[in-house]
């Protein structure tokens, strides 16, 4: 090391390395570290914003009639608050996680495309603006749903869909770049030693997932472009008049949009498979039997688009070829949690927040599939269908399921980007209020949605009154134990106990190798992997 | 810790006291009442009941693990890991209890999607925010719309049993007889929905659906549109009466008859002009009925989405333009065409009501006479 020191040049080397002091530092940093943080701060902000949006429509929700919102704002709300949680809270997440997490967990020193890194964080924020000034438009932001299903979203629009447009293809641009640079990173730059079966799981189902975001990220930007040109350029894609037809459109949006829900849930698999066995102190069952689940949910998810499309009136054939397929899905899913099973049995189990929150994830992710699996069966999706029902389901795998993994991730590994260990007691605060409110606000939406309330209406009939406002309820309790994550990461960020390289006891990995914080620059020599 | 059981506790009896409450709600699917709704019913049991037994099986070894293999009790941890014989097996066992799910889910499905030889048949046509229904077999078409009063949705009036569930005029169908349905639209897509008879088939612009049903018990089902159709989507009931076969032939023979006669009578009335009050007063409601969803009861619409009536040009001067959207509505946009949706009197009053309501006074009548001459330009 002495060598290094009196060698002038590397010194001056090293000292340019240093980040950057004030907003530059921002700005410019082509630093993976700065970058996740970037990232996920950025991701927590849409989280609230479309809490908020959330809040409204809870509010509005609370009692039968009008109160607080007119229907087409309701819509409105309906509409951005999906928006933002897809596209902004859910997936900046995961790519704040992969920036942190994927050179150190296979031992390069930074991402392999850095300036492109950069680029696709610092236009999220231009997406979101554009997509959130919408709604100040003359008759408001988009209000056709997430899904924005034509022609409701083309000839019955106002011209926020123009912008909606634009907004959805710099997000996806943003996407595409971030897949590109996890797998240019995966395949080039592991330290010696580390062959593909030795990657975590969280790199091996990141490295799956952003082979899914190059593959259906362009149809996404494909079926916006087609709205757009139905809209404003007189093209009758989803126009019978002009010999197009409403239905391709909801092919074409669904084509990307199941993968899209794998997009969102495959990281999060990565994540609980990496907890897990730290803090049962014993390793994951079958490692590679997970990495085979992952790749056939990846690939069966190409397989299953139509079956949220069953009421559209499709051939009995393909109503049974997308039933049979969706139904498969459960399998290797199935698989995945058994695993988690079998590896806490027998182990030696504690219990501090990240795997507080696995343990939820595994639970109350199992429901979501449960009715999934009921939704798949398609006679009963046809009373199931764009009622609460389903409302209840993508709220148990997208919030129980991928929020809680992400959650769970960010109590993990906190300490290692801090340096301190985050406040136990507060944690495990933020986690119950957490748990006991997301249950109290997705749990009764089963039963709402049996009883026959639809989505996605302003106002309802009397008989679904009671179960509402116990919704709501929980609904502005779970809102509000959220605050209580802010005030920890501040405080961890701030202070706390030392933490040390390994963090947990149990945990295994390059990124436990390095100290904690973790330097600006780490595995600038590759380890060697045996 | 005490603190949170307490906590805990406290909440779980506010949940149910409160689940407790509200008797009226179903808690579980509706077994309706056609024999397909009963198999549907029967499935969605099926399917429940096996993920019951899986999620006991599952979370009872993950939760016996929390309880006993926990480092505080001084367990050490064991090491094993890998093994193909047991992946194999969680991996066969599910596909079988699939198989076994998939048979009468297949057979229900094939039963549900087979339209053929009905013996009545109605055309659904789903438009913001309506229903259109038409007997294929008799000379009988309405509309059916919303029938909860303004006043309960703003919360001014108490709101009655029915709230948002009751419409002007229901579809009847007779009991005991296959009923086929043809759903369409003439805008967005809507979806119909009928939870008793688990029926629910979306109403395509430019394509038609199939759907069909066999009601043996009369009464009176209720549903509402499912697919999210555009501002008043949560305002769009479906309301269907099954009556016994003798009483919907009656029904249906005296409703032909009064739509006959209604045509009779408009034709009649061409000759008549009717007083400026008159025409303000039908104009008036009207307009409630079938204007003020977009264009606002204050005729200000909403801006950027629904254009404003009040001090709107054409609502000022340009009088044959106004008559022919009214009348056949506009393309490419919402204005939908309201020819056949109200008869000639009815549309120059809501005509006359647009040109003098809200300032507007433009001292402009409009007779049926002068739309039924639009109408044959
Ligand atoms: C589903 C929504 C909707 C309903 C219901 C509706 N309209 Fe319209 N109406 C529109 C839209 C949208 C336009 C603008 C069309 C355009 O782009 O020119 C419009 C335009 C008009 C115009 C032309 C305004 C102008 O200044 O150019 C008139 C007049 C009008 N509507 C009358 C009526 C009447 C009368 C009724 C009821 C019988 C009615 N509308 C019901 C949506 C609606
Ligand atoms: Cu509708």
């Amino acid at each position: 090391m002495s060598t290094v020191t009196t060698d002038p040049h590397a010194h001056a080397e090293h000292e340019h390395h240093g980040p950057a002091k004030g907003l530059k530092r921002w700005l410019y940093t082509t630093n993976h570290k700065d970058i996740g943080t970037l990232y996920l701060l950025f991701s927590l902000l849409m989280f609230f914003i479309g809490g908020a949006m959330a809040m409204v429509i809870r509010a509005e929700l609370f009692q039968p009639g009008l109160q607080i919102v007119e229907p087409n704002f309701f819509n409105q709300m309906t509409t951005v608050h999906g928006l933002i949680m897809v596209f902004g809270a859910v997936m900046p997440a995961f790519t704040g996680l992969a920036n942190w997490l994927i050179p150190m967990m296979i031992g390069a020193p930074d991402m392999a495309l850095p300036r492109m890194n950069n680029w696709s964080f610092w236009i999220l924020p231009f997406a979101f603006s554009i997509l959130l000034a919408s709604l100040f438009m003359e008759g408001g932001g988009p209000s056709f749903g997430w899904t924005f299903y034509a022609p409701l979203s083309t000839t019955y629009s106002n011209d926020s869909t123009a912008l909606f447009v634009f907004s959805v293809h710099i997000m996806g641009i943003s996407s595409i770049m971030g897949a590109i640079n996890v797998i240019v990173t995966i395949m080039n730059l592991r330290a010696p030693g580390m062959t593909y079966m030795k990657m975590p799981l969280f790199v091996w189902t990141w490295f799956i997932t952003a082979y899914l975001l190059i593959a259906v990220m362009p149809v996404l930007a494909g079926v916006v472009t087609m709205v757009l040109t139905d809209k404003y350029f007189g093209t009758s894609f989803f126009d019978a008049a002009g010999g197009g037809d409403p239905v391709l459109f909801q092919h074409i949006f669904w084509f990307f949009g199941h993968p899209e829900v794998y997009i969102m849930i495959l990281p999060a698999f990565g994540i609980i498979s990496s907890i897990v066995p730290t803090f049962a102190r014993k390793p994951l069952f079958g490692y590679a039997s997970m990495v085979y689940a992952t790749s056939s949910i990846a690939l069966l998810s190409f397989l299953v688009w139509a079956h949220h499309m069953f009421t559209t009136g499709m051939p009995v054939a393909a109503e049974l070829f997308f039933m049979y397929c969706t139904m498969l899905i459960a399998v290797p899913t199935g698989v995945k949690v058994f695993n988690w099973v079998a590896t806490m049995w027998r182990g030696a189990m504690t219990f501090e927040v990240p795997m507080m929150f696995s343990l939820a994830f595994i639970v109350l992710f199992t429901i979501g599939g449960f009715s999934g699996l009921m939704l798949a069966i398609t006679p009963a999706d046809f009373q199931y269908h764009d009622t609460y029902f389903v409302v209840a389901h993508f709220h148990y795998v997208l919030v129980t399921g991928a929020i809680f993994s992400i959650m769970a991730a960010a109590y993990y590994w906190l300490p290692k980007w801090t340096g301190h260990m985050y406040d136990e007691t507060l944690g495990q605060w933020h986690f119950w209020c957490s748990l006991i409110s997301v249950n109290v606000l997705f749990f009764p939406m089963h039963f709402v949605g049996l009883a026959g309330m639809p989505r996605r209406i302003p106002d309802y009939a009397l008989q679904f009154a009671d179960f509402n406002a116990l919704i709501s309820i929980g609904g502005f309790a779970f809102g509000l134990s959220q605050l209580l994550f802010v005030a920890l990461v501040v405080k961890c960020i701030k202070g706390g106990e030392k933490a040390t390289d390994q963090v947990w006891e149990g945990a295994e990995g390059l990124e436990w190798t390095i100290p904690s914080p973790a330097p600006y620059h780490s595995f600038t020599t590759p380890p060697e992997v045996k | 810790m005490a603190r949170t059981s307490y906590l805990c506790w406290s909440l779980l009896t506010f949940l149910l006291a409160f689940s407790t409450q509200s008797a009226e709600m179903p808690l579980n699917m509706t077994q309706g009442v056609t024999e397909i709704s009963q198999q549907v019913y029967n499935l969605h049991m099926k399917i429940f009941y096996i993920c019951c037994a899986i999620g006991i099986a599952v979370f009872g070894v993950m939760f016996w693990s929390i309880i006993h293999h926990r480092k505080s009790k001084g367990v050490e941890p064991a090491q094993f890991h890998e093994s193909t014989k047991v992946e194999l097996l969680w991996t066969a066992f599910p596909v079988l209890i699939l198989i076994l799910m998939a048979i009468p889910a297949t057979q229900t499905l094939i039963a549900m999607e087979d339209t053929s030889e009905a013996d009545v048949t109605v055309l659904i046509t789903g438009s913001q925010w309506k229903w259109h229904y038409k007997y294929m077999d008799h000379k009988v078409e309405y509309f059916s719309l919303l029938a909860t009063p303004r006043q309960q949705i703003d919360n001014k009036l108490s709101k009655g049993e029915n709230y948002l569930l009751e419409v002007d005029r229901p579809l009847v169908i007779p009991t005991g007889k296959k009923v086929r349905f043809l759903v369409t639209s003439d805008d967005v897509i809507h979806s119909w929905w009928v939870p008793a008879f688990a029926v629910k088939k979306d109403a395509n612009p430019g394509f038609i659906n199939e759907a069909w049903t066999r009601v043996d018990q009369p009464g009176v089902y209720r549903g509402q549109c499912a697919e999210l159709c555009g501002k008043d989507h949560g305002f769009m009931p479906v309301v269907v009466i099954a009556k016994e076969q003798a009483d919907f032939d009656q029904w249906i023979a005296q409703e032909a008859a009064t739509q006959a006669a209604a045509k009779e009578a408009e034709l009649k009335l061409l000759a008549m002009n009717m007083s400026k009050e008159e025409l303000m007063t039908l104009g008036e409601k009207v307009y409630m009925g079938y204007c003020a969803a977009c264009h606002q009861p204050n005729g200000m619409g909403i801006p950027g989405v629904f254009p404003a009536l009040k001090g709107s040009k054409m609502a000022l001067e340009n009088l044959p333009g106004h008559i022919d959207i009214v009348l056949n509505g506009k393309t490419g946009t919402s204005m939908q065409a309201f020819d056949k949706q109200l008869t000639l009197s009815e549309i120059a009053a809501v005509v006359t009501y647009e040109r003098n309501a809200w300032d507007n006074n433009t001292g402009d009548l409009v007779q049926a006479a002068d739309i039924a001459k639009a109408q044959s330009k």
